[in-house]
């Protein structure tokens, strides 16, 4: 049997007398890709800040690879393997976008050992476009990240948490303030690159369409709390689920 | 070798030959700018992280006492033992007063920095008996390498050795800039969250920048109290903070020639406004502020840097 890459018990958290997270437990084995829906304030970006240090439980266990991870801070649990973007993309304006990534990895290349050498090194720079080739960002690599349009800030995103070359990524809804078009332009991209890569994914996702075309699973929340968990067709297709992530049957 | 760095190797040749030619009280001055654009340096530092600090005056100060009491106290001349005992007395400073600082951003920093430097002033001039109060102590003309010397040749020797500091200050900071470390102080300006999810700890990125600050304003201190011959409160006083960041917005925040070169402009400057208004010489500083930044907002690097752009494409 597979060791899962991460195991959730009896997660719980309240903002006063809201509930962000009522004993959720959700284990997710390596190479799944979960697609984790709700409707909007359902607690999946809560979901995901517990799970990456953000936010601290109440109650209840989170492990990575086995190791119990609350208390720990965020940079912590990236270090260990977890990788994170966000629903609104998290960069650094004024840098270029090879240096976006270039930042990344130096970071995953520990404190010493780089520290004083110049971030743009050869083979770090090699590093940096190969990752912007994946994630089809070369063209773009000098010029400074915020005059990126927002699927290219979306994407560069992602890429700055895939070079850190996590064991899982979390994904805040990678495809929210694109269009249609480029919402499936960008999910193929990502999903090559992650599969290419052997990384395993968690995203959050309002497009129903894309959670079905491309989640080996499904997580749906409602209230904090785990309504549905299975296969996409199974979970997507039952009315209730429908009714509480659409408001349609 | 690059050519920014012949450039800068060109800039210490000259300004080594400007050593033996330029008159004295001119070398003084230069001297005295060196000394402040190496504590510039610091404020330099921290603005790249997103900080502004108030309080650098703290490690002047602190280093340049450190000098004054070893000079006085142990009967130590030697220039190249006081300078590392001041600039470590300093960082040791920064690493205790860090640890607090580091946790801030923003006004609360620059308030946090300015509070510990007048706690240190106060103490200045409070402990009369060891510090000579509002007097101040008197310092003994050092010696460099061994070599004593008295008057203007004395007054060289600490020109070149401050010359030596700041060349060797200028290569740091413009290593660190180029470094990860230096770029992840620069994105935790940016965007401190996602330093976090990039595994850095952004509370140690920031307290490195600190200490480096913090070794480079006693770094500044040092060569100030060993080119003036005397040390006093004044050098931890808010004013002298102020100078610092004022100082680092003439030349152009961020830029580590900028910094050096808004040193001397300030020094001469100041100088000048002090011999033909001695009442008024702040009023004209002032001006003159209004004026870079109405013509220069970039600091009076600025052009220099675009010229430098313009020959890189």
């Amino acid at each position: 049997m597979k060791t899962p890459i991460l195991e959730v018990e009896d997660l719980t958290l309240h903002f006063g007398s809201i509930t962000a997270a009522e004993r959720e437990t959700v284990i997710v084995y390596p190479g799944e890709f979960v697609g984790v829906v709700g409707p909007n304030g359902a607690g999946k970006t809560t979901f995901l800040n517990l799970i990456t240090g953000y936010l601290r439980p109440e109650r209840g266990v989170i492990r990575f690879w086995g190791q119990d991870v609350v208390g720990m801070k965020p940079h912590q649990i990236t270090a260990l393997g977890v990788g994170r973007s966000f629903q609104i993309p998290q960069l650094f304006l004024t840098l270029t976008v090879r240096e976006n990534v270039l930042v990344g990895l130096a970071t995953r290349e520990g404190r010493w050992a780089s520290a004083w050498r110049p971030l743009h090194e050869p083979t770090r720079v090699q590093a940096a476009d190969e990752v912007l080739l994946q994630f089809g960002l070369l063209a773009q690599a000098d010029r400074p990240a915020g005059e990126l349009p927002e699927g290219g800030r979306k994407l560069l995103d992602v890429a700055m948490a895939f070079a850190l070359r996590p064991r899982l990524l979390l994904m805040d809804e990678p495809t929210s303030g694109v269009s249609a078009r480029e919402k499936f332009q960008i999910m193929d991209t990502l999903l090559q690159a992650l599969r290419e890569a052997g990384v395993t994914a968690l995203f959050v996702e309002h497009d129903m369409e894309v959670v079905r075309r491309y989640a080996t699973r499904v997580l749906v929340l409602s209230n904090g709390r785990i309504l549905a968990d299975g296969a996409p067709g199974e979970v997507l297709d039952d009315p209730e689920v429908r009714l509480a992530v659409t408001g349609r049957r | 070798m690059r050519r920014g760095g012949l450039w800068a190797l060109a800039a210490v040749g000259v300004l080594a030959v400007a050593g033996v030619v330029l008159p004295r009280w001119l070398v003084f001055l230069l001297t005295l700018a060196f000394a402040k654009g190496v504590a510039v340096l610091s404020v330099v530092v921290l603005m790249r992280a997103g900080l502004v600090s108030f309080g650098q005056g703290l490690f002047f100060a602190a280093a340049a006492y450190a000098a004054g009491f070893a000079m006085r106290g142990w009967g130590l001349r030697e220039a190249l033992v006081l300078v590392p005992l001041g600039v470590a007395v300093a960082v040791l400073l920064g690493a205790v007063v860090g640890l607090l600082v580091a946790r801030y951003r923003d006004i609360f920093f620059a308030m946090l920095t300015l509070a510990f430097s007048m706690v240190l002033y106060g103490v200045l001039i409070k402990a009369y008996t060891v510090t000579g109060g509002s007097d101040g102590i008197r310092i003994p003309t050092p010696s460099v390498l061994g070599i004593s010397r008295a008057g203007d040749e004395a007054r060289l020797l600490v020109y070149y050795l401050a010359l030596a500091c700041t060349a060797g200050s200028a290569w740091l900071v413009t290593r660190y800039a180029q470094a990860p470390a230096g770029y992840l102080a620069w994105a935790v300006r940016d965007n401190e969250v996602r330093v976090a999810y990039l595994g850095a700890p952004v509370n140690r990125i920031v307290y490195g920048a600190f200490l480096l600050a913090s070794g480079l304003a006693g770094l500044g201190g040092v060569l100030t109290a060993l080119n003036v011959g005397h040390v006093d409160p004044g050098l931890s006083y808010w004013t002298t903070s102020g100078e610092l960041v004022f100082v680092a917005v003439l030349g152009g925040s961020g830029s580590v020639p900028g910094a050096l070169a808004g040193a001397v402009v300030y020094e001469v400057l100041r100088s000048y406004a002090f011999k033909y208004a001695p009442y008024a010489w702040q009023m004209m500083l002032g001006a003159a502020m209004l004026v870079i930044i109405l013509f220069l907002p970039g600091g009076v690097w600025s052009p220099v840097e675009r010229w430098w752009r313009r020959q890189q494409a």
